[in-house]
């Protein structure tokens, strides 16, 4: 359970090579998906390509709930991207987790407030940029102190708690998942005999219950970051 | 036992300023990757089917306000077919009765004009029977004058005679 992480200095910049690792392999791993559910592409859509186009569509339904699709049309390709890519990366630490040499090295990337920080922080900064380049400068100042002006602290304040909530939420959630599974599977299962069949059905409960909460957590990861987008970019907010 | 508080507290003070950066150059590579190889297509693939079925629609659509069109073209000349075969019947109609008054029409002339000439020919019938019967008359007056004779009549018995006979041949007049 103690498990350090395998960090290399280099260049002046701290690399944890677990983190390397992990996103490297839930980006190639929702590549293949979509490469190989697009590979055969048929006006009359089969197996793979319907779930793709349902994703499609589910994401495209999360943005027209948020705004028009005139402006939100071009977070589609966004949209999908961040929910295939954080809900892969909540499936990765659940099967299995692999320590080496008592550094932990197979987890979940988004169990690491470093990723989901930075996916926060990604988003919220794109939200930012958005909102100046499709209503100008000006407008984008002016909403700081929407609908009253005295509320302009309030609204600092409101951004960096909305970076904060949506990556210290996303991290929150699939750590404990891991560290639940940790214990169970890890921890009385390596107790014995006995210890391996009490962990048993708990386990495999968690489980199926992190598997919603990575789906779960995926979509609201995509929805809030349609919320502060739409907030940023919509006139009639 | 296991010792959450410094699993949890190592995880945080992991600040990695490497996998920030990793994890940025990652997800704009693979959203890069995706937009070129997946999501493109697939889009490109929906909005073609999305056009196809709209074309699909548009199509349908025309082609049964043609169809609805055709129809009632057709029933207007079922109609004016109907209308044409009512003018035939009735013109037909029309013409019989013309044609069966004509008939009889010349029919009665001609049976008058029989009667007329039968009548005609009675007449000279009974004309020539007048004449036939006049020239029988007078022989037998000559006839009867000649047995006159031969008895050796008298003048007033022959004058009576004479008056008597030409009486009776006035009245057979």
């Amino acid at each position: 359970m103690d498990h350090g992480a395998p960090l290399v200095d280099f260049m002046g910049l701290t690399f944890n090579l677990s983190n390397v690792l992990m996103v490297t392999v839930a980006s190639a791993i929702v590549f293949i998906i979509a490469l190989i559910s697009t590979r055969t592409l048929a006006m009359k859509p089969t197996g793979m390509q319907n779930f793709m186009e349902w994703i499609m569509d589910f994401v495209r339904n999360i943005i027209k709930s948020n705004m028009d699709w005139k402006t939100g049309g071009s977070f589609h390709i966004l949209g999908i991207t961040l929910l295939m890519y954080v809900a892969i990366s909540n499936f990765l630490g659940l099967p299995f987790a692999i320590v080496y040499d008592h550094e932990l090295w197979w987890k979940s990337p988004t169990a690491d407030p470093v990723i989901t920080m930075t996916l926060a922080v990604m988003v919220v900064v794109l939200t930012h940029y958005y909102g100046i380049r499709m209503k100008g400068f000006k407008e984008y100042g002016k909403d700081f102190f929407r609908p009253m002006g005295f509320l302009f602290p309030l609204k600092i304040i409101e951004e960096f708690a909305n970076t904060l909530t949506l990556g210290l939420r996303l991290y929150g959630n699939i750590y404990a998942g891991e560290i639940l599974l940790a214990l169970l599977a890890g921890g009385l299962a390596a107790t014995g005999a006995f210890g391996w069949l009490a962990a048993a059905i708990p386990t495999l409960a968690w489980l199926a219950f992190s598997v919603f909460i990575g789906g779960i957590q995926a979509f609201i990861f995509v929805m809030l970051t349609m919320v502060y987008m739409s907030h940023k970019v919509s006139h009639d907010h | 036992m296991f010792t959450l508080d410094a699993f949890i507290l190592g995880a945080v003070a992991d600040f990695n300023g490497g996998d920030i950066l990793f994890q940025l150059a990652m997800f704009a590579i693979l959203m890069f990757l995706l937009k070129k190889y997946a999501w493109g297509p697939l889009m490109g693939i929906m909005k073609q089917r999305e056009d196809h079925i709209a074309g699909e629609i548009e199509a349908a659509e025309k082609s049964r306000a043609e169809a609805k069109q055709r129809l009632e073209e057709q029933r207007q000349l079922l109609k004016e077919a109907r209308q044409d075969a009512q003018n035939l019947i009735e013109s037909a109609r029309k013409q019989g009765e013309l044609q069966r008054e004509e008939i009889i029409t010349a029919a009665r002339a001609e049976s008058d004009r029989m009667k007329q000439s039968a009548l005609r020919e009675i007449e000279t019938e009974k004309d020539q029977a007048v004449a036939a019967l006049r020239e029988q008359v007078a022989s037998l007056s000559v006839l009867i004058a000649s047995k006159v004779i031969e008895k050796e009549l008298t003048l007033e018995e022959q004058q009576q005679l004479i008056n008597e006979t030409i009486a009776k041949a006035g009245d057979l007049r």
